[in-house]
């Protein structure tokens, strides 16, 4: 299949869908890929750079014209849409919710349409998430843009010239996107805190280094998909308390909360801007949607009188154009490597494919959005988690009842044990019963020596037992004097493989324990 | 020539030296010194037998003694690390052997007379030892194979081999009340000695079948199993010889051997009983369904983020043995820890085929012992760690044992690598483990595949990180 990269024509979209590297992956699924003139240069990948790998680069009427498959990053214009043939297959961001009439025009083109950001997210498509790789990228560029508003150093150093405090920065929002802020920052080395309405991913923001903000409260906020649901009026006014208290101690505020097909939730109110420092800076990654800060301005950076900068931008993963096509393309090329499972060129659509279903907005004529939902959760139920672990009390008296058990059962075996060994001594003969103590205290010795052996040592231990075990050729050596021929013969071989026993059994042992040393 | 009192004496200083030479093995640096207890023990023993008044000289003596400690020094020179458990079952099954012409010995032509109480009970004794020296030959002739690879390493079960096993050792009771009454033909003077040979035969046939039907993945058991057999085979030719020094000795390598075995089956969470009489147990619920895919990486990206991260676990398993791999993945932690890199291993009690195996591959290798950690003291490490490398191992890093009530290895302790940020696992192809079981963890998100063979895997890691 051709595959034809298409040049954004977004404002200030430097984005593109196909780079040189996965240009040639794409090949090695059997693709021929075509690129619009110019489409990969705001991301620093010249058309030279394609030429090289074998793509084409065709003037910008001829890409749609020429190709079977077409891939973006934005939304088709309607000058695009009205260019595309049927049966072409389009993949790029689409947002069927938002778009509703997009989705109509092309399914009106008979286009196979699969948009990027409906990718269901469970473990098997993470490869193709571009929302994440996006999110990630957003994440971290939003630590730079606050980095570059923010006069001070991120860390705490006690210089010759005077002590500089950490800076703090509040994550609100511990997705993606939130999780990268947190690594950025902590990276910096600042003072990280992170609040989320999941209290699951508590452990998430503690392994990248952040603090958890906990809120004491009892609701889950957590839907199927991985994405935070609307929350209650009590809780609101729970979390905005906690907000309003951290307002005048930190420095730097990256909120990234969005409730998937709603209006980014209001969470940080013009009084939370007021009561912060000056020279503090919030970076809100939910511009586009409105913003999480009421003084958000999307697309732009403003300063407010006390002082404070509010940027709002809403291209972030375009001001790292080569990063982000660069995921990006992978993005797409791993989807079409699900696309194409003959790795043969031929682009297959299984919508039996949690995956492939989950992405296909329009095919063969048919509005193929919303899709049903996808079987699995990518969310584990915390109560699993409940059911593992035990209160101490509980493992106190769990313990308690197993130290009892033990000691019955220890009393038990005992009492057996010598009711076998008083049924032995009132009929065996006392020359037996002579050598039965020896044997009963010589297994109990072994017992108690043998515990303390280390774990390390065990195949050293069978080693030398196995040397040991060859005493045996004592008994061999009394008999091999016989005068009867079959058992002087027997004895003697007795006597031979004994000795192979004990003299391999020993140097074995040396041999292996020479060999462990200490670092 | 010593007298019967000295050369008790000499025995009681035996059985010490056995007994510090076992109990030096409690850590590395005691246990070099162990060992020469344990030669001097035997030094002790085996003079004071000759030169005891027991004794009576044989033509053959000297030349038996001489081939013997030959062959034991050059099979103990030239066997590879990775072969100990083939020579540990070799050997084993000497131990069987010989207590087996020993008893046979006795019976055609016994040291002193006995009778009444004393009869019954050498009979006995002869009867036992004979029995489970037999039944250690075989098994370990057939664990030799096995491990060897000469005998498929899969269980072969025969049709209704309970009732075999059973239908034998019944067998084996009836004769054994024959040769107690002394039934059965006379021949040239030699009573019911036909009983005896009878059961011989009987129970090698019971070694070899109770082994055979015990699956690779039960190596290690198996081998702990035979390693207690052939000190109580030891210990009832001591009992038939009137010999404490065998009792003794065979005592402890007896009780030595079932705590192996006890601590390998709870390693396993399996019950003794159940691995003796082999196989799986057959499931009737379906196992879970796995979700997610298995991520193939490549070199270039596994020594980047060993460059990237600081603390690495590298769990071993048999297919590193197999691949011969150790050595290699000793210099990688070396250049590793010259980097500053906290690097150790961590060691199921049951990887590889015999119990510490991994343990002597990795000082053979110059891995220093102190960054090689058992599963429990390292277990809790892992949601610190940055990478987790798996190089041949899978049962023991399964969290089906965990996740999966349905899966045979249900319950057994494992590895909690996934825990860990990373964990790259190295293995030859996609199919599944020793046992044939999925291995949900190769599905993981934070999982990525390194396929091939473990050895050219970590050479080709060693190009890239210098």
């Amino acid at each position: 299949m051709i595959i034809g990269a298409l040049k954004e024509n977004k404002k200030d979209e430097n984005r593109v869908a196909l780079t040189p590297e996965s240009a040639q992956l794409l090949a090695k699924l059997g693709h021929k890929c075509v690129i619009e003139k110019g489409a990969g240069a705001g991301s620093g990948f010249p058309d030279v750079d394609y030429k090289a790998v074998g793509v084409k680069v065709l003037a910008s009427g001829d890409v749609i014209k020429n190709s079977e498959a077409l891939i973006k990053v934005n939304q088709p214009t309607s000058a695009e849409i009205k260019k595309f043939k049927a049966g072409q297959v389009l993949i790029t961001f689409i947002w069927p919710a938002q778009n509703p009439q997009l989705v109509k025009d092309l399914n009106k083109k008979k286009v196979t349409a699969l948009s990027m950001d409906m990718i269901p997210r469970i473990s098997r498509a993470q490869k193709m998430d571009a929302l994440s790789s996006m999110a990630n990228i957003a994440g971290y560029r939003a630590v730079i843009e606050a980095a570059n508003n923010f006069g001070r150093f991120f860390t705490g150093q006690i210089t010759a010239a005077g002590r500089v405090p950490p800076a703090k920065v509040l994550v609100i929002g511990a997705g993606v996107a939130g999780l990268a802020a947190i690594g950025a920052a902590q990276g910096l080395g600042a003072v990280v805190r992170a609040f989320d309405v999941r209290p699951e991913v508590a452990e998430q923001i503690e392994s990248m280094g952040g603090e958890f903000l906990f809120l004491d409260f009892d609701e889950s906020s957590s839907t199927e998909g991985g994405y935070a649901a609307p929350s209650s009026p009590e809780f609101r006014k729970k979390q905005l308390e906690c907000f309003r208290e951290q307002a005048p101690d930190i420095d730097i505020l990256i909120t990234t909360a969005l409730i998937p097909g709603r209006d980014a939730p209001k969470l940080w109110l013009k009084d939370m801007v007021s009561k912060m420092k000056p020279g503090s800076v919030i970076v809100d990654l939910a511009a586009e949607k409105g913003g999480n800060c009421d003084l958000t301005k999307p697309d732009q950076k403003i300063v407010t009188k006390n002082g404070v900068t509010v940027i709002g931008y809403t291209d972030f993963p375009s001001r790292m154009a080569k990063q982000s096509s660069s995921l990006y393309a992978n993005n797409v090329r791993h989807l079409f490597d699900d696309l194409t499972p003959e790795n043969n060129g031929k682009v297959v659509i299984n919508l039996e494919d949690d995956v492939i279903r989950g992405a296909l907005v329009t095919h063969g004529g048919k509005v193929m959005y919303p899709p049903p939902a996808p079987k699995v959760k990518a969310v584990p139920t915390t109560q699993s988690n409940k059911l593992l672990e035990k209160t101490p009390d509980q493992q106190k008296t769990e313990e308690a009842v197993a130290v009892r058990k033990a000691g019955t059962f220890q009393v038990g075996m005992l009492i057996l044990g010598g009711l076998i060994i008083g049924l032995l001594g009132q009929y065996a003969p006392p020359a037996f019963m002579q050598h039965f103590i020896v044997f009963v205290l010589s297994c109990f010795v072994g017992f108690q020596v043998i515990w303390n052996v280390s774990h390390a040592l065990h195949t050293p231990l069978m080693a030398v037992t196995n040397a040991i075990s060859g005493i045996i050729v004592v008994g061999a050596l009394l008999q091999v004097g016989s005068t009867n021929f079959v058992v002087e013969v027997l004895a003697s071989i007795s006597v031979l493989i004994a000795t192979i026993n004990i003299v391999g059994g020993f140097l074995v042992t040396k041999r292996m324990l020479a060999m462990f040393q200490k670092s | 020539m010593l007298s019967t009192e000295l050369v008790t004496a000499a025995y009681i200083g035996s059985s010490v030296l056995f007994i510090l030479s076992l109990g030096g093995l409690s850590n590395q640096e005691k246990a070099k010194r162990g060992v020469w207890f344990g030669i001097v023990g035997m030094a002790i023993a085996i003079l004071a037998t000759v030169l005891g008044p027991e004794m009576s000289l044989s033509p053959y003596l000297i030349p038996s003694l001489i081939v013997g400690s030959i062959i034991g020094l050059i099979v103990a020179q030239r066997v590879q690390m990775t072969g100990m458990p083939e020579l540990v079952a070799a050997l084993h099954s000497f131990v069987g052997l010989a207590a087996v012409f020993i008893g046979l010995n006795q019976e055609i032509n016994p040291m002193k007379s006995y009778f009444g109480a004393d009869k019954v009970i050498h009979d006995t004794e002869v009867f036992l030892g004979v029995f489970i020296g037999a039944i250690t030959f075989t098994g370990s002739v057939i664990a030799y194979g096995k491990l060897a690879g000469s005998i498929t390493g899969k269980a072969v079960i025969l049709p209704g081999r309970h009732l075999l096993n059973i239908l034998m050792v019944v067998v084996c009771l009836v004769l054994g009340w024959m040769y107690l009454n002394d039934l059965g033909w006379t021949y040239l003077d030699q009573t019911s000695i036909w009983t005896l040979l009878a059961m011989t035969f009987i129970a090698f046939v019971i070694g070899a079948h109770l082994v055979l039907a015990i699956g690779g993945a039960d190596m290690p058991v198996v081998v702990s199993m035979l390693n207690s057999y052939s000190g109580w085979a030891a210990a009832a030719t001591g009992f038939m010889l009137g010999n404490d020094l065998l009792i003794v000795t065979g005592a402890l390598v007896g009780s030595s051997g079932a705590i192996l075995s006890y601590i390998m089956c709870k390693a396993m969470n399996r019950n003794f009983v159940s691995v003796i009489l082999g196989g799986w147990g057959g499931g009737g619920e379906p196992l879970a369904d796995i979700e997610g895919e298995m991520v193939a990486t490549d070199n270039d990206s596994v020594a980047s983020m060993l460059e990237n991260s600081k603390d690495i676990i590298i769990v071993p398993g048999y297919g590193m043995a197999v691949a011969q791999a150790q050595s290699s993945i000793s210099e990688l932690t070396k250049r590793l820890r010259n980097k500053g890199k906290n690097v150790r291993f961590a060691i199921h009690p049951v990887a590889g085929r015999l119990p510490g195996h991994m343990n002597v591959l990795l000082a053979e290798a110059k891995v220093p012992y102190d960054i090689v950690l058992e599963m429990d003291e390292i277990n809790q490490d892992f949601p610190e760690t940055d990478v987790v490398i798996v190089i041949g191992s899978n049962d023991i890093v399964n969290p089906a044992a965990q996740d999966d009530p349905n899966s045979p290895i249900a319950g057994m302790p494992v590895l909690e690598v996934w825990k860990s940020r990373n964990v790259i696992i190295s293995k030859r192809g996609k199919g599944t483990g020793y046992s044939g079981i999925e291995n949900p963890l190769f599905y993981k998100e934070n999982s990525r595949m390194l396929y091939g063979d473990a050895k050219k895997s970590v050479d080709e890691l060693l190009t890239k990180i210098s």
